[in-house]
């Protein structure tokens, strides 16, 4: 196997991000806008540009997909779009690649500037530097597997004999293995989007893109197919970007999370953050059904240390999801003490871990379904 | 699922909130039925005015009549002919140029196949040889079946007697459809990637497709020449259409996913182009080259009235002599070979989808069956080529002559003993149904005439119809020909009526059943390949020559593909829709009437438009049967020097009618689909 692997592994989430502090980003994102419509490259920095999706459409024609969205995603890392259908991400993630034209904004991979670079560097850089898993699998279907597998080192002009090996083992890699030779219409929906993530993989990208690429599935496949994604990100740590409207999915996968709604960056952060402090309504409304025991770490629901606190407790580490510690500190009867390098920083009694696992809601927060 | 995906609050909050759309449905009957009431208002005072004015200003001229018009478009075409024979225009030059270069490649094929090469009194390859690379190329491109129909075809030409004109004209056909493919395949892919290139392109395919052949023969015969170069290039014009359209299509409706996902992996404009453009879009391209294919077979037939070698000259000899069973029996072995053509490119389609599938070239049993095959047809062509016998289709046995004289003595019976039958339903359609609208049409002052299809088309097709109808009514008045311009208007207005009874009767019931679409298929699908030609015949021996036959001949010609367009319509109305409408209750006429026909009311009228083009397109043939007015002329023009300019007048007014019923129809389709409740977003 010639993966390569990630040099930093990591704990039970999967690639959480050691925030590689230093290092250069495998994605930076700046000011990225696009509106559809004419004239659009004149809206921005006007007046215009601060005018509801709606208001805009009225006045000007023009529809603003992506609005100023500015974000950086770190080497390794599992970086998750979210939104409603609408709300510009399968656009946003469009314009990563430039599969649309961004009307303004930068986009840096691999130090490149990827929306201005020429139409044949950025070609390169999509056979050698990202690839993309699209929602509708986006197969050739005259072609076999291997072949789709194969398509990406085709294009690039590599050997037959190099493509095939290479090709093979990414079959291998996404459990296809005796499927080489059939044709993308005998597979099913789940196999057919293991050939479109093998395809990716082929072409040895440092950045992945992910385009709600397990909507078109249904429910069990779905979840088999993110546990294939926990395995690989593990196996290959890849950079991924990952569009879903599914925000189970978008904790199960994400390190962090960016919420958007018609446009606009609504919260970013990981899923605990995005839990504990929703930004809005917008977004405290759909995590409201988020089972947060799971979510919730123990840095979100500890208290300060009161003077009167038992300090008898066991000890844990503040990123510890909340269930994974309630046996533990249930059946002490000592709160549990919060442990971060060796220092104190706070403590989680019984009361606080039940809210968190058995009353789930707070009162108040339940807008209704 | 339990998980909260977050599509839920949209689906909610987006459902209903028009109020007004309840009103709208009543609001757009209304609009129909004052249509209605305005047509109708129109047609009594135009029947009030015919009744006054009746015989005035009618604008008849006399047969052999002169306008200046006609003088002038006379000299255009001296003038072409002169420039040809003096070499002074560059155009007229390249266009003599490239009748040469047609002219020497066709000379060149006849010799190999069915003309004597000298210094041999025969061609290269006779019978034996043409059949057996024939047998090997349907064996190799579509397969042992296609080999079994193939070879029994190739045969009756030869047996019917007319093995050199069935081959003179399949080179013909091939010529023009290689060279269709070749020119209409790159078009259609610029088409597909250049919204430019596909406005520029489309109104040229329109005219090109709307034009009924007969209208450029004469001007094609003019620059090009008498013969097979001229027959090349009209095939041409009229076969690459449908190749062109479709490859464009095809390659337009490449899914968006695979080109989005493909193109992310860095390919360049020509890898997608080969890798997943025309492989995906191959199965549609081979329907358009079929499609090409049956039109170059029809248009070389008809390239006969310009000298063309080929099955045409048969059955214009008898239309000519009045020999009808020749006519028939060469209509025969056209028919054979629209079906043979037709079913081995459909079958070479389907095995290039199985190639694909299976990656190589087949198991070790084909390979074995292409090597005997070659050396089979080595073996043929080394015969044919030095053995009379094997050159020479054998005169007997000879089925043409029989068949001929039975049909002579059938048709001669028909005109005898059934005349009474015949006549009878002919005279009583002609005296009751056709005379009377003609009257209304052609004897009516033409301001009256042109004052009532001006308002129809402004209630119908609106502002834009109405631009249109004046324009091709002015021109149609200049060109000095409205009387017969009206008397086939009439024809054709009637005519289409009639195709669209029976597109909306039939089509219904194929929509509605299984089991007729399935009987009734494969018959429109044969009919819509066979040369207009060949339909005249039949109805002729039936009939005898006059506007009648020429009428239901169009019919017959127009039908298959409007009945095959509201079948398709009727089909396409959404099951979920049907479900519903049944729940209610609705019985089978309700469903029919309130459901079925409405919703495919599109497609209805568009069968009518197709109807009224494919009317008009037989309208010169008609000419030949006894139908009169511009066909008639229009035949004449060839037959007779001095009345070209007048043949010329008349195709440019049978151009003018079919574009303004073009446009009164796709403008009154247009209008009717945008008031329609369900579109009024």
């Amino acid at each position: 196997m010639t993966i390569r692997t990630t040099d930093t592994q990591s704990p039970d989430i999967p690639g959480a991000p050691d925030a590689a502090a230093g290092s250069q980003p495998a994605l930076k994102v700046e000011g990225l806008w696009k509106i559809f419509g004419a004239k659009a490259d004149k809206i921005i920095g006007s007046g215009d540009a601060e005018l509801s999706r709606t208001d805009l459409q009225a006045k000007t024609g023009c529809v603003a997909a992506v609005k100023d969205i500015s974000f950086e995603v770190q080497p390794g890392e599992v970086f998750v779009i979210m939104g409603l259908s609408g709300s510009g991400k399968s656009t946003l993630v469009r314009l990563l690649n430039r599969l649309i034209e961004p009307t303004d904004g930068s986009v840096v991979i691999n130090g490149e500037e990827i929306t201005s670079v020429s139409s044949g560097k950025l070609r390169d850089m999509r056979r050698r530097h990202m690839a993309m898993v699209f929602q509708h699998f986006g197969l050739l279907p005259h072609r076999k597997v291997i072949d789709n597998v194969a398509y990406g080192l085709e294009v690039r002009g590599e050997s037959k004999a190099e493509r095939r090996r290479r090709a093979q083992e990414m079959v291998d890699l996404v459990g296809l293995s005796g499927y080489e030779n059939s044709f993308p219409d005998q597979l099913s929906g789940g196999m057919q989007q293991r050939v479109g993530l093998a395809r990716a993989l082929a072409v040895d990208p440092q950045v992945l893109f992910f385009d709600e690429p397990f909507s078109a599935l249904d429910p069990l496949i779905r979840r088999d197919m993110q546990d294939e994604i926990v395995r690989l990100h593990h196996e290959v740590g890849k950079t991924m970007v990952f569009i879903t409207h599914d925000l189970q999915e978008a904790i199960k996968l994400g390190d962090r999370i960016l919420i958007m709604r018609d446009g606009e960056m609504v919260q970013c952060g990981t899923a605990a953050e995005i839990v504990a402090h929703p930004a809005d309504d917008y977004v405290r409304d759909f995590v409201s059904e988020v089972p947060k025991g799971h979510v919730l770490t123990l840095r979100y629901v500890m208290q300060p240390v009161r003077p009167s606190d038992s300090l008898e407790g066991p000890a844990m580490d503040p990123d510890t999801v909340v269930w994974k510690a309630a046996r533990a500190a249930l059946a002490s009867a000592h709160p549990v003490r919060v442990v971060e390098n060796g220092e104190l920083i706070g403590i989680v009694d019984d009361e606080a871990i039940l809210r968190v696992v058995v009353a789930e809601e707070e009162p108040g927060t339940e807008t209704g379904e | 699922m339990s998980t909260s995906t977050l599509e839920r609050p949209a689906a909610g909050g987006g459902t209903h909130r028009d109020p007004e759309l309840s009103g709208s449905p009543a609001l757009a009957t209304l609009r129909r039925h004052w249509r209605a009431a305005s047509l109708l208002g129109v047609l009594v005072v135009w029947v009030v005015a015919w009744a006054i004015f009746k015989d005035q200003y009618t604008l008849v001229i006399g047969g052999s009549a002169r306008t200046p018009v006609f003088d002038w478009l006379g000299d255009r075409s001296a003038w072409v002919e002169q420039a040809a024979s003096n070499g002074s225009n560059p155009f007229i030059n390249l266009a003599g140029a490239i009748a040469d270069l047609v002219d020497s490649v066709f000379g060149w094929l006849q010799s190999l196949f069915t003309v004597a090469h000298f210094p041999r009194p025969l061609p290269q390859i006779g019978w034996l040889g043409t059949i057996a690379v024939a047998a090997l190329v349907a064996y190799a491109a579509a397969g042992w079946r296609t080999l079994a129909l193939v070879v029994p075809c190739f045969l009756a030409f030869g047996v019917l007697g007319y093995w050199n004109d069935a081959v003179d004209l399949l080179i013909v056909t091939f010529f023009a459809v290689v060279v269709s493919c070749l020119v209409g395949i790159a078009i259609g892919v610029l088409m597909a990637h250049s919204r430019r290139v596909s406005a520029f392109v489309t109104p040229i395919l329109d005219v090109m497709q709307t034009m009924p052949p007969f209208v450029y023969l004469l001007p094609m015969s003019i620059l090009f020449g008498i013969g097979p170069a001229a027959a090349v290039m009209m095939t041409l014009i009229y076969a690459a259409p449908p190749v062109i359209r479709i490859t464009a299509h095809g390659i337009r409706s490449v899914s968006g996913p695979v080109i989005e996902a493909t193109d992310s992996l860095g390919q360049t404009g020509l890898q997608r182009l080969w890798n997943v453009e025309l492989p995906m879009a191959k199965r549609t391209i081979i329907a358009g080259i079929n499609q090409t294919m049956m039109a170059a077979l029809s248009m070389a037939t008809i390239a006969a009235y310009i000298d063309s070698p080929g099955l045409g000259q048969p059955v214009l000899d008898g239309l000519k002599r009045g020999q009808l069973g020749t006519s028939f029996v060469a209509g025969i072995a056209i028919v054979i070979m629209a079906v043979m053509l037709d079913r081995s490119m459909t079958a070479a389609g389907f095995r290039a989808e199985l190639a694909a599938r299976a990656g190589e070239r087949g198991g070790p049993f084909r390979r074995v069956g292409l090597a005997v095959a070659t050396v089979g047809t080595l073996v043929a062509l080394y015969l044919s080529h030095n053995y009379i016998w094997a050159n020479e289709f054998p005169a007997q046995p000879d089925l043409g002559t029989p068949l001929r004289n039975a049909v002579d003595r059938f048709g001669e019976w028909l005109r005898t003993d059934l005349s009474h039958l015949t006549d009878g339903i002919q005279r009583g359609f002609t005296d009751y149904g056709l005379n009377p609208i003609q009257s209304l049409f052609a004897d009516s002052p033409w301001f009256v005439t042109a004052a009532a299809i001006l308002a129809i088309a402004a209630v119908v097709g609106g502002r834009r119809a109405a631009v249109a109808t004046v324009l091709c009514l002015g021109m149609i008045l200049g060109l000095g020909l409205w009387n017969h311009a009206m008397e086939t208007l009439t024809a054709c207005i009637v005519a289409t009526v009639a195709v669209v009874v029976l597109a909306v009767v039939l089509g219904v019931l194929m929509g509605r059943s299984n089991r007729v679409d399935v009987g009734l298929r494969p018959i429109l699908d044969m009919g819509q390949t066979l040369p207009p030609f060949v339909y005249l015949v039949p109805i002729l021996i039936l009939f005898g020559p006059n506007r009648f036959t020429a009428m239901l001949a169009g019919v017959v010609y127009a039908a298959p593909v409007a009945i095959k367009l509201v079948a398709d319509g009727i089909r396409a109305v959404s099951p979920n829709t049907i479900e519903a409408a049944e729940m209610a209750g609705s019985s089978t006429w309700q469903m029919i009437t309130k459901v079925q026909l409405p919703m495919a009311r599109s497609s209805v009228l568009l069968a009518t438009n197709q109807g009224l083009l494919y009317v008009l397109s037989m309208v010169v043939i008609g000419g030949m049967a006894g139908a009169g007015a511009l066909g008639f002329d229009v035949v004449t023009g060839f037959r007779q020097s001095s009345a070209v300019g007048r043949g010329l007048a008349a195709g440019i007014t049978i151009v003018l009618i079919g574009i303004m019923l073009d446009r009164i129809t796709t403008y009154g389709a247009q209008r009717a689909s945008a008031t329609s409740p369900d579109s009024r977003a």
